[in-house]
């Protein structure tokens, strides 16, 4: 009757089995091996694409599990590409100053090294002063660490706040919006210390790989992504199972009865709110690297609107799901607005993807919400009947 | 003996609208009591206040051994002190079987680690399946709960209830919907469960109440109009007027 983890989630072992053979694939016919049928360009938005796939089991998490539908959660992932992109930044223009000083008649004092590599970073916005939330900026392992832990104190807090006064539903959307409109227009402000609307940038040159080609660069990223995606879903997997699974589905469908069980509810939604921030901002740290430049824009309450999209297509409630749809749509999307979806001539009217994938993923959106509740992943159900 | 549940002078009101009126009313240890009385007498409310869902404009709701009050705590504070509650329209986890529900329900520790590490047990298990046998679900433990009829549905609530093992059990309306049968196994359910705990039962079927063979407190209006046996508060003439009179039974 005891069955493994994998035996009882035979879906996770496939999903696994799916992106190892994806993973390989990739990697075979990409530049880095010499085969090349995959360009390094196209790699690269691969890998970016699996972050954003990790992204979505994240939301599906909080949302299609727990029933909280936040449209913050890609602030996190913002917070999350922000806090590597500062040490990207800072290692590579510190590398780049004392290279330009070498050779100097007089030793530069650490704090002209400082000085110049402040004015480097922050002469777009008309400083040099290093603000103080880049004082751990120059050691990886502390920045690596403020990635788990801004979005993980960020969450917490609003998370705290806004489940304690039982903020629910779309008044709970409507604060998570807020909050990631709050931060994007703080980053916006030019002596925000993170550059202003020019964002962080350059972070594809990753220190200590200056002389491994961009083709291994967005291999060894793919790679990174795709194990993250691979940690991340059987993490969530887990927690989805079992009788943790039983709670927060049972929060979603009726939170009320939850608490009459004795179960704390805010104590769950808590808790999974403050994971997929944290596993948000993971997927975030891997994206902006392969992406090259993060700025403000990218966290616009927009983004968030999108990460729920993404899982509404691809069905809410099964984390392959939140995969499907990630991919599927932020691909397609990525092909219609990069002008690879042919123009339609309609004689007195030429659309123009450009312009009309939004309408498109609009419709597509409204019709899966009303037509196909379950979105592309119920298709699975047809292939896999359940024994009853 | 001290009371395990003393509700004391405790009033609600709903825009203007009085549905609990100075109502005073205690629970032993070990009881089986019948709550009657015509719509709207606030029997549900009152089972509101008790587990924390509607908080009370005045009076004072005491609790157990260490005479605690109930009022200044959350609804999860309040089961996990040990009230139970099935509620008048059968709620359970439609989307998940019968056995989840049911676990859900068993008591166990409720904070999100120990949950997050809970590992199935045999004792557990062997709970659930007891639980199951009494409540007449064996056969459809693997079954999500949605599929169930509107019976089966009052049973598994009625399950989770004793998985709960709570020393106060609030039941609201449980024969509804019920064949005859199924009433009677209900009945002895409730007496059988009331034997170590205080078990409360809001009924309007009166061959139910009566099968009960318990204390009888009749409702009215938000405040206790009479108490003692079926037969006494149903020969009562005020009880006669204001409930059977007006056509209920
Ligand atoms: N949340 C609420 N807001 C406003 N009025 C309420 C609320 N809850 C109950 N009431 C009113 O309080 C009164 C008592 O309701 P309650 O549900 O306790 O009655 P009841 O005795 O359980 O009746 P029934 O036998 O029909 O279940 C009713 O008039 C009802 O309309
Ligand atoms: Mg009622």
């Amino acid at each position: 009757m005891k069955k493994t983890f994998i035996g009882q989630n035979p879906s996770v072992m496939w999903f696994l089995l799916a992106l190892a053979v994806f993973t390989l694939a990739v990697t075979l016919l990409s530049e880095a091996t010499g085969i090349g049928i995959i360009s390094t360009s196209f790699v690269k938005t691969l890998g970016k694409t699996l972050c954003l796939c990790l992204v979505a089991v994240a939301m599906d998490v909080v949302w299609g599990y727990c029933g909280i539908l936040s449209l913050g959660h890609f602030a996190f992932f913002g917070i999350g590409g922000y806090a590597i992109g500062m040490w990207l930044m800072y290692a590579r223009t510190e590398s780049i100053v004392l290279e330009s000083l070498v050779g100097q008649p007089i030793p530069p004092t650490p704090q002209e090294i400082s000085d110049a590599i402040g004015n480097q970073i922050f002469g777009v916005v008309g400083s040099s002063e290093f603000p103080a939330i880049w004082a751990f900026a120059d050691s990886l392992v502390l920045q690596l660490l403020m990635i788990v832990l801004v979005p993980g104190l960020l969450a917490l807090i609003f998370g705290w706040l806004a489940f304690r006064s039982r903020v629910t539903g779309v008044y709970l959307s409507i604060l998570t919006q807020a909050m990631t409109l709050a931060l994007a227009l703080y980053l916006f402000q030019n002596d925000s210390g993170l550059r202003g609307n020019n964002g962080l940038s350059g972070l594809q040159n990753i220190p200590g790989f200056e002389n491994t080609s961009q083709a291994w660069v967005s291999v060894i990223f793919f790679w990174a992504s795709a194990l993250a995606l691979a940690a991340g879903y059987l993490f969530f997997a887990w927690v989805v199972s079992g009788k943790m699974g039983s709670v927060v589905k049972g929060i979603r469908d009726n939170e009320a009865r939850v608490r009459f069980l004795g179960y704390h509810v805010e104590s769950y939604k808590l808790f999974i709110f403050t994971i997929t921030a944290i596993v948000a901002a993971i997927a975030g740290a891997l994206y902006y690297p392969q992406a090259g430049i993060i700025n403000p824009g990218e966290i616009t309450p927009i983004a968030s609107i999108y990460l729920a999209v993404w899982v509404a297509i691809g069905g809410r409630g099964r984390l392959y799901g939140a995969v499907i749809g990630a991919a599927f749509v932020s691909l397609l999307s990525s092909w219609f607005t990069g002008g690879g979806a042919p123009d339609i001539p309609l004689g007195f009217y030429t659309i123009q993807w450009t312009d009309w994938w939004l309408v498109l993923l609009g419709v597509s959106f409204v019709a899966v919400t009303l037509f196909f509740p379950k979105g592309i992943g119920g298709l699975f159900d047809y292939l896999v009947r359940k024994p009853s | 003996m001290s009371m395990l549940l003393e509700v004391d002078g405790v009033s609600v009101t709903f825009d203007g609208f009085r549905a609990i009126n100075n109502l005073s009313i205690n629970f032993a240890k070990a009881e089986l009591r019948a709550i009657i009385g015509p719509n709207g007498a606030g029997k549900t409310t009152f089972m509101d206040i008790v587990t924390g869902k509607t908080k009370p404009d005045e009076g004072k709701v005491i609790w157990g051994d260490r005479n605690v009050s109930l009022l200044g705590m959350s609804e999860s504070q309040i089961a996990r002190e040990g009230i139970g509650r099935k509620f008048q329209k059968p709620t359970v986890f439609e989307a998940q079987t019968v056995r989840q529900n049911l676990a859900m329900a068993l008591k166990t520790k409720r904070g999100p680690f120990a949950v997050l590490t809970h590992r199935k047990t045999v004792e557990n298990g062997t709970r659930i399946e007891e639980v199951a046998e009494q409540v007449g679900l064996t056969e459809q433990l693997t079954r999500t709960a949605g599929e169930l009829s509107h019976g089966q549905k009052q049973w598994l609530e009625i399950g989770m209830l004793l998985a709960q093992d709570p020393r106060l059990m609030l039941v609201d309306e449980p024969a509804a919907g019920m064949t005859p049968e199924e009433r009677e196994k209900t009945t002895d359910i409730l007496r059988e469960a009331a034997k170590t705990r205080a078990v409360v039962v809001v009924e309007h079927d009166m061959e139910f109440v009566r099968r009960l063979e318990c204390k009888v407190t009749v409702l009215h209006e938000g405040s206790v109009l009479a108490e003692g046996s079926l037969d006494q508060v149903t020969s009562n003439q005020t009880v006669i007027d204001v409930y059977l009179g007006r056509g209920h039974a």
